[in-house]
């Protein structure tokens, strides 16, 4: 079981600059996260793209804020468990809640901020109409294991990083054949896999079907067929053992839904005119993932409900404690040991 | 009125939304169809890396002439069509007085049985 003070949920901009506060205010924080690494959209989905909005930041790119705010918070050692979601929330009798992972990992402490943006971040999935029947029987969306294609004959979709770069690796020795579709002619894809899943294609290591789009799938019980269109050549069918289509992520409200929460639009519904509350006491939701009277979906509004926030978690966890506002101009920021 | 056009938006139900649309906001037809509460996600917001509000374009008002990241998202989108384009490269200016467009179709990209 990990014990902390309060327990974040979703380690974006806005979970992150919450160890921040609370840190200064004594109080230790464990972030939880389904990507592999902190940073939320800022990290998946734009790490390259400036921000003008923080203040006293002309210009900074996401990625950037991310890794300033992880410094930031380095002194306050907060915990991670990353590439793993929050699934469950127990509330024991003692006024503690208990957030268990898809994993299994147990978390406890007696405040929650759910900081979780707009979500979950999940594969997209193809609009395909056998594609259910066929998940786990040879249509992955996530490639957890290498070596489970091995000897394989895999057909990739997509024509992004994921796709090229997982198209490159498993036609080198590991997939008996490996076919890569793709709607059209160009890919959004790093440059330079690009050449080398081209350079392949022409060497024969990589079958590339262009201007091709997956219509249909079938097979009994485990899939071995894939029926896609060409714009060259009509429909085709081709034998596979495996279909992966890797068109990226897309985020789900997902687990926060079935938490008891007071949901509207999409996002937590909290008390702004005080402490950021939802419905529940002790869990908080501060961030993109909530919404209020007046709502505006930005970063420093998420920094500005992170700092009143841990306020609120303070005076629960220390009912009797004095604490007053302290600048850190004065007082500097004192770490944990 | 001045720097206020009007643009019909036909919704996945077939219903018809006639917006009033500022041309000096600095909007786009995401935003536009957001701040009119209909069913545009834009969950990128705006940067063309998510196809939340792919429309298809039925008047000649707009160029079907995408940027290099549109159509690099389009590319891997679902139910693209050759009118296809992503409400939040389309920039509401008086050109587009008249303009009519379509929501494409939601996709179920999941169910709740995924985490």
């Amino acid at each position: 079981m990990i014990e902390t003070d309060i327990i974040i949920i979703g380690a974006g901009p806005v979970g992150l600059f919450t160890v921040f506060e609370a840190g200064l205010l004594k109080l230790r924080c464990h972030l939880i996260d389904a990507l592999p690494q902190p940073g939320g959209q800022c990290s998946e989905i734009y790490p390259k793209k400036p921000i003008y909005d923080i203040p006293g930041i002309p210009e900074i790119l996401a990625g950037d804020l991310v890794n300033d705010l992880l410094k930031q918070i380095e002194p306050f050692k907060p915990g991670f468990t990353l590439g793993d979601p929050a699934i469950d929330i127990e509330e024991t009798a003692d006024n503690q809640f208990i957030v268990t992972t898809r994993e299994g990992i147990k978390h406890q402490a007696p405040n929650i901020a759910i900081a979780g943006g707009l979500g979950v971040f999940i594969p997209r999935k193809p609009p395909v109409p056998e594609l259910k029947e066929f998940e786990g029987k040879g249509v992955e969306y996530i490639i957890k294991d290498p070596e489970d294609y091995r000897g394989k004959n895999v057909v990739i979709s997509g024509g992004g990083d994921s796709a090229l770069d997982w198209a490159i690796f498993l036609a080198e020795g590991v997939a008996e054949k490996v076919t890569l579709i793709h709607r059209s002619q160009s890919f959004r894809a790093h440059p330079d896999s690009v050449q080398k899943a081209m350079d392949m294609a022409k060497s024969g290591k990589i079958t590339m079907l262009l201007d091709a789009e997956v219509k249909s799938i079938g097979g009994n019980g485990e899939l071995s067929d894939i029926h896609l269109t060409t714009k060259a050549d009509g429909p085709i069918t081709l034998n596979a053992d495996n279909w992966l289509p890797l068109f990226g992520l897309t985020p789900k409200l997902g687990p926060i839904a079935n938490w008891g929460l007071l949901i509207e639009k999409n996002a937590i519904k909290v008390d702004n005119s005080t402490d950021y509350s939802t419905n529940r006491e002790g869990i908080y939701a501060i961030g993109d993932v909530n919404t209020y009277p007046g709502k505006l979906k930005l970063i420093l509004c998420g920094f500005h409900e992170a700092t009143l926030m841990v306020q609120s978690a303070f005076k629960r966890i220390y009912p009797n404690k004095k604490n007053v506002l302290k600048y850190t101009t004065v007082s500097g920021v004192n770490g944990f040991e | 009125m001045e720097n206020i056009i009007n643009i019909t938006v036909v919704d996945r139900e077939g219903k018809e939304h006639i917006l009033e649309a500022p041309t000096d906001m600095n909007m786009n037809m995401m935003e536009l169809c957001k701040s009119y509460e209909l069913p545009v996600a834009g969950t990128c917001g705006g940067m063309a890396m998510c196809a939340s509000c792919q429309m298809y374009i039925l008047t000649g008002h707009v160029p079907i002439e995408r940027s290099d990241d549109e159509q690099a998202m389009l590319d891997e989108a679902w139910n693209v069509e050759d009118n296809s384009r992503l409400g939040c490269q389309i920039k509401l200016t008086n050109e587009l007085e008249g303009l009519k467009v379509q929501l494409a179709p939601y996709v179920e990209e999941d169910s709740d049985d995924d985490w």
